[in-house]
């Protein structure tokens, strides 16, 4: 391509502009729209060349931690995950901002508004703030890039993790992306205070202090940043904050005037509330444009909400919830709607839906006989992967999908109260992500129940990660204390469809914690599989 | 100069390749581009769209305004329908009319095509037929880059550069196999406009 220009998703950006700003070492888990991350890394020959740590890791939390070691270590590295992930890493997340950072560290965490492909649209800007640490958001894919270097930068200057949060239009999106020298990475540095990272309370509570005092020195650096930008207007009517990609949004209205208000591109927190009070003093009204929750619109309402010359997400002017858009912004600075044409009567949804020749199938068709046509509907707890679209007909197997694990888990609670038959169906890649505790608790009490661990010996979801549980799972069951006996395993496929009822017949009859592991890989992986060993073979 | 495409089809038909072509003349063009796609849980044969925008000057939105695409470029007819409001008054429909069907409500084809006659500019063209034709029974996606091509400011020359460069790796007949299925698509595109039109 020309000028060295690389066509990257913004994703890709943030993985290359982390080779470039000298990282050490990748820690993800796969999650829709953060996955690509590591995919580029994986791939990246300069990362190879350069030695760079990149392996998926069982779970966000295991991520953040290596992550926080390898910072510890005085080198610089990135935690990457989707926004629900978070939750599972908050633990050392929130802890991380106690301890503070030695070599940079970054935890990048990608927003699904409007829940392309999640459970829910939680703002992750709320955790950066919950933790107290610095916050960049990119408004474009440019931007992605620049940040890692500043994100380091920025993290060894204060000791602090940051966080860097993108939203599926920017990680899933391509743009040109300029280069910028690659840095060399850090050697081995450990910490001045070899008592940092010691969160007794002795030690946590000056620790707390010591974030506490930096809170001036982040706002600063908020005010200083050449990400947050503040850009007068002559029609001082209405003023606008634009967060992150809200910017172009914004800007999409006005390429060809120029925006007439006064408008502060805000791509960098803690908040700085200098340049807000410049904009809340020189305008009427303000207008908080914002992808995701109505993080500091809530914050300039406060909790009196008497100011109501705040117009965004909580006043209506833009809705509650949902991913933004040019033509959202264009009603919202009150321009008319474009006219475009309307679809047509008989445009039916194409919902997802499980391959043709998929496991999951026979799986699905096995439970409803063995459970469901004897039980009736409501027994079958389920979690998050390919094998969820079982909730779908024709199947409609499944009754539960909340967050990774709790399929094992709400099983057993349905057991504890009395459920009979108790049944859990959870992926093996999501087992080791969060289901082997959850087992665990079940193996403790014996408790009366059935769990499938659907092995397709990747994380098919996302794409076909290397899925941590392969080759592993009987042996983790038996570890955890489930009676071999009771752990019994299948080749799942038409043919066998009367031997799987059978044997889920067999378990539901044992009073105890039963395990089926039906195990056939991911035909997408197969196929991808056999191809590359085709292409090998020429 | 402003292009907005908005490229439509279903999980796996592989919109994304026909994408790679346009963005590829178009960089090589010197051109900017943005181009959003769908990754995740779509791409189990569900709904799929990417918003292709191509420009000579910065461009801000990853995504099209509704009303405003000068393209919908969709290699199965019922998904060329679904996005009708991002498309502009003066805007072309160019559909592939082999339905893909993994649902079981699937309209009927004829009131689909209606429908697809219905929009003023459009060419409806069975790209799977014509790449079959040309012993080129995977280039339906080429078929549809070029009928698209007739009513795109990108260099012919530059679109073909770009399947060079796609399908490089395939070697030299693969390449010319697609070649010569870039130019039925844009023959096609050239007698529909002057007979249906």
């Amino acid at each position: 391509m020309k000028n060295n220009t690389l066509l990257l998703l913004g994703d890709e950006a943030v993985a290359q502009g982390a080779l470039d700003a000298g990282i050490s070492g990748f820690y993800a888990y796969p999650g829709t729209p953060s996955t690509e991350i590591m995919e580029y890394a994986l791939n990246s020959r300069q990362a190879a060349e350069g030695k760079v740590h990149r392996m998926w890791s069982a779970n966000e939390k295991t991520a953040v931690e290596a992550a926080l070691g390898m910072s510890y270590a005085g080198k610089r590295t990135m935690a990457m995950m989707k926004h629900v992930g978070l939750n599972v890493a908050a633990d050392a997340f929130v802890n991380s901002a106690l301890t503070g950072a030695n070599g940079g560290l970054i935890v990048t965490v990608a927003d699904d508004p409007s829940m392309h492909s999640s459970q829910n649209e939680q703002d992750s800007r709320f955790f950066g703030k919950f933790a107290m640490i610095p916050m960049l958001e990119p408004s474009n894919q440019q931007e992605a890039y620049e940040m890692c270097f500043s994100a380091f930068e920025l993290s060894e200057r204060h000791e602090t993790p940051v966080l860097l949060r993108l939203t599926t239009r920017i990680a899933h999106s391509r743009a040109g992306i300029t280069r910028r020298e690659p840095l060399a990475q850090h050697g081995i540095t450990l910490p001045q205070d070899k008592r940092q990272f010691v969160l007794l309370p002795a030690i946590a509570r000056k620790r707390y202090k010591v974030l506490l005092s930096r809170q001036e020195a982040f706002e600063q650096e908020a005010l200083d940043s050449p990400y947050n930008r503040y850009f007068d207007g002559d029609d001082k009517r209405l003023g606008i904050i634009a967060c992150g990609i809200a910017y172009n949004y914004v800007m999409e209205n006005y390429q060809d005037s120029g925006c007439p208000h006064p408008q502060l591109k805000l791509s960098q927190y803690p908040v700085p509330r200098k340049l807000i009070e410049r904009l809340v003093n020189e305008c009427d009204r303000i207008l908080v444009v914002e992808d995701g929750m109505p993080v500091v619109e809530e914050m300039l309402r406060g909790l009196l909400d008497r100011d109501l010359r705040v117009l965004g997400r909580i006043s209506g002017e833009l809705p509650r919830d949902g991913e933004l858009n040019p033509a959202l912004l264009r009603q919202a600075l009150g321009f008319e709607a474009q006219p475009g044409g309307t679809v047509p009567d008989g445009i039916v949804p194409r919902p997802p839906a499980l391959c043709a020749g998929c496991s999951h199938i026979d799986s699905m068709n096995a439970i409803n006989e063995a459970i469901r046509e004897v039980y009736g509907d409501g027994h079958v707890f389920s979690d998050i992967g390919c094998y969820t679209l079982g909730a779908l007909p024709p199947y409609n197997s499944i009754n539960s999908c909340v967050d990774m694990g709790a399929s094992i888990t709400m099983a057993k609670g349905a057991a504890d109260a009395g459920l009979y038959p108790s049944a859990a169906i959870i992926g093996d890649s999501t087992f080791t992500h969060s289901g082997m505790t959850a087992l665990l608790d079940a193996v403790v009490e014996n408790t009366n129940m059935l769990v499938c661990i659907l092995d397709n010996s990747t994380t098919a979801m996302t794409g076909g990660q290397d899925s941590h549980a392969h080759g592993r799972l009987v042996q983790i069951c038996e570890g955890l204390g489930v009676h071999p006996d009771h752990i019994r395993t299948l080749r799942p496929t038409p043919k066998t469809h009367d031997e799987f009822v059978e044997i889920i017949k067999e378990e539901l009859a044992y009073e105890g914690v039963s395990v089926i592991i039906p195990q056939r890989e991911c035909v997408q992986t197969k196929t991808r599989r056999t191809k590359l060993a085709k292409q090998g073979a020429q | 100069m402003r292009l907005d495409i908005i490229l439509a089809g279903v999980g796996g038909q592989g919109i994304l390749s026909i994408a790679t072509v346009l963005g590829y003349a178009a960089l090589e063009s010197g051109l900017q581009l943005k181009q959003a796609e769908v990754h995740g849980m779509s791409q189990r044969g569900g709904e799929v769209q990417s918003h292709l925008r191509i420009a000579d000057r910065p461009i801000y939105s990853d995504l099209i305004p509704a009303g405003s695409a000068d393209m919908i470029l969709s290699v199965e007819p019922m998904e060329s329908l679904r996005y009708l409001p991002f498309l502009s008054p003066e805007g072309w429909l160019v559909t592939n009319t082999t339905p893909f069907r993994n649902i079981d409500n699937y309209p009927e084809l004829d009131r689909v095509i209606g429908e697809v006659k219905k929009v003023r500019h459009h060419v409806a063209i069975d790209a799977d037929a014509i790449a079959r034709e040309h012993n080129n029974a995977r280039g339906m996606n080429m078929v549809m880059v070029g009928a698209a091509s007739l009513f795109l400011p990108l260099e012919l020359e530059r679109l073909k550069e770009g399947i060079g460069y796609i399908f490089a790796r395939k070697g030299e007949d693969v390449v010319e196999r697609n070649l010569a299925t870039l130019e039925a698509g844009r023959s096609f595109a050239e007698e529909y406009r002057a007979t249906a039109l």
